[in-house]
């Protein structure tokens, strides 16, 4: 008898988000299968890989990516300039400046900043807050009105501010960024309120809360699969968004990423160790259903995006 | 669960003035409203049509079908007329259902009619003579039902199994006999076959107030046995959130506090 290999067949598809516009725009989403199930689906959009700047200089970043961005780094509009050389398909603007604890700079600051590097790439934009979310939203205001027509994706909405993030979001036409709290019941209903109060649904880019390897990834990814089955097996319409994983934020806060060669020396060596660490948790979260990731690493970036050829 | 919407029913006074009249107004209001409210199919009861059965059956489908496109469920008892609905029936919209066949000699030709239309139907576990006394009695004429519809080459799959739902209120044993149907008649097939009840039949003959709690209660003792559809009416908010929280609880749909609202 010959092998069959078993299907499993699927009722549910991921929407189709567009970020930016013109011919460096990337869609992502589409997928009618689990992750890289080509053989069940169709998979039509890469996942594409973002790579973070921020409005200030990277001083709390661990040396080896901090190195790694120092020619460029000192502003925002050269970094991001940086970016793009590097291939990335997407810029992400931290706005951690603009958090209390940081330098706590003003909205319309930020909001210049955010438009200054629009107009300085061909790539589209993320831009995100600084986590704050009584700030974010007033910053985000500001720095979706100040990029109106560059089609970006903004955020985070949480559920603290959530009505006001996703209002400028559709105030100015960009895409939004909806996170939860590794949550998948919080995160089905965070998209029921967006939804009702009138942002498309087919404009939600949700964020788990990812985290890296280390640093809990085995709960984002337990969370990302569960979405992903609701989505594509039960056919939930509020789980059918695209997934961003935010993953350079935690991955340069683990140890494997930190410590020096002499401290670890069984570890090898901290340069490659540390780029390989963003890389493993970059692939820990593609093969949950990521259809976006925010890098800090541009060697790292690169080397996952050399990844995702592989698999597709 | 699958949810034909029953409101387009010649019982209702407003439903069989509209045919008599040939009004399409309150039936494509009827049509519209139950399915914004989550219907799947969207019943359509003319009765047994005796004059003009073809003529109306094809008027109704096409009058309902111009605001919503979703399948609808053909009820009738006449043969001329049900063959009427399906060849008038936009399949774009996913293929229509009969409703229905039985064990009844009388009956067999709406199986032939599924078949030559690529139709679901739905099949009540009903023969010649008496009613079933039990769930046994049910399969041994879903069984027959089943090989009927081999023979005019309707696929398993688009059978509907109906375990007959009768008054509790005079015959009381058997609404727990059409549960255990629910459960028994999976098992005749692999995949299982489908199953499907007109639900309110439960309550006729109990007071108005109680009818609708033995409706809803009803349903989830049946949805927890895996029915795979029944025709209510999907405007009852409460009967809606019982099919919410019953599959929520089953693990088919995922919680979120607003779940009641999706």
């Amino acid at each position: 008898m010959a092998l069959v290999i078993p299907k499993e067949s699927y009722s549910g598809k991921i929407y189709e988000v567009q970020i930016g516009s013109g011919g460096k725009s990337v869609t992502i989403g589409g997928a009618n299968a689990l992750p890289f199930l080509s053989f069940e689906g169709v998979f039509p959009h890469k996942p594409a890989v973002a790579l973070e700047i921020m409005d200030i200089a990277p001083t709390d970043w661990p040396e080896t990516v901090q190195k790694a961005v120092s020619g460029a780094s000192a502003n925002p509009v050269s970094w991001a300039k940086f970016c793009q050389e590097q291939g990335a398909d997407l810029v992400a603007l931290r706005l951690l400046g603009t958090h209390p604890d940081q330098q706590n700079k003003s909205a319309d600051e930020a909001a210049r900043v955010a438009a200054d590097v629009a107009a300085a790439i061909d790539v589209p934009l993320v831009i995100l807050g600084s986590g704050q979310a009584e700030k974010d939203s007033q910053v985000l205001q500001a720095a979706a009105a100040a990029t109106r027509g560059k089609n970006c994706a903004i955020g985070k909405a949480v559920e603290e501010n959530y009505k006001t993030v996703a209002a400028a979001a559709m105030a100015n036409d960009h895409k939004l960024i909806a996170m939860s709290q590794l949550d998948v019941n919080l995160a089905k209903q965070l998209n029921i309120l967006l939804s009702q109060m009138g942002f498309a649904k087919e404009k939600i880019i949700m964020d788990p809360m990812s985290s890296a390897l280390g640093y809990g990834l085995e709960y984002t990814y337990s969370v990302m699969e569960r979405i992903r089955q609701a989505a594509l097996l039960q056919n939930d319409p509020m789980m059918q968004t695209p997934i961003v994983c935010d993953i350079g934020l935690n991955v340069w806060k683990v140890k494997e990423t930190i410590a020096p060669d002499a401290e670890m020396p069984e570890w090898g060596g901290l340069a490659d160790r540390a780029l390989a660490w963003e890389v493993i948790s970059a692939s820990g979260m593609l093969t949950a259903g990521a259809d976006m990731l925010i890098m800090r690493h541009p060697g790292a970036a690169a080397k996952t995006k050399e990844l995702i050829a592989d698999l597709m | 669960m699958i949810i034909i919407g029953e409101k387009i029913s010649v019982i209702a006074k407003k439903v069989r003035e509209a045919l008599a009249n040939r009004d399409p107004k309150p039936l494509q209001e009827l049509a519209m409203a139950q399915a914004k409210a989550g219907a799947h199919f969207i019943d359509v009861s003319i009765g047994p049509a005796e004059e003009n059965g073809p003529e109306l059956m094809d008027w109704a489908v096409k009058v309902v079908h111009e605001v919503v496109h979703k399948p609808l469920c053909l009820d009738t008892t006449n043969v001329k007329a049900m063959e009427a609905g399906l060849k008038a029936h936009n399949n774009q919209w996913g293929a229509p259902l009969v409703n229905s066949t039985s064990n009844e000699p009388e009956r067999f030709p709406m199986m032939e009619l599924a078949g030559k239309y690529n139709a679901k139907i739905i099949a009540l576990t009903l023969g010649k003579g008496s009613i079933p006394a039990d769930a046994e009695d049910r399969c041994v004429i879903a069984s027959e039902i089943m090989a009927r519809g081999m023979e005019y080459g309707v696929p398993m799959e688009n059978i509907f199994l109906d375990p007959l739902i009768l008054q509790i209120a005079t015959m009381q044993d058997q609404g727990r006999q059409a549960i255990r149907a629910i459960k028994m008649f999976q098992q005749l097939n692999d995949p299982p076959m489908q199953t499907v009840v007109g639900l309110s039949n439960i309550s006729n003959g109990a007071p108005k107030h109680v009818r609708p709690v033995i409706n809803r209660n009803f349903l989830s003792m049946l949805l927890y046995e895996g029915l795979s559809a029944a025709i209510i009416d999907p405007l009852d908010k409460d009967m809606m959130d019982t099919v919410k929280t019953v599959e929520m609880i089953l693990g088919k749909t995922m919680y979120a506090h607003s779940y009641l609202e999706m």
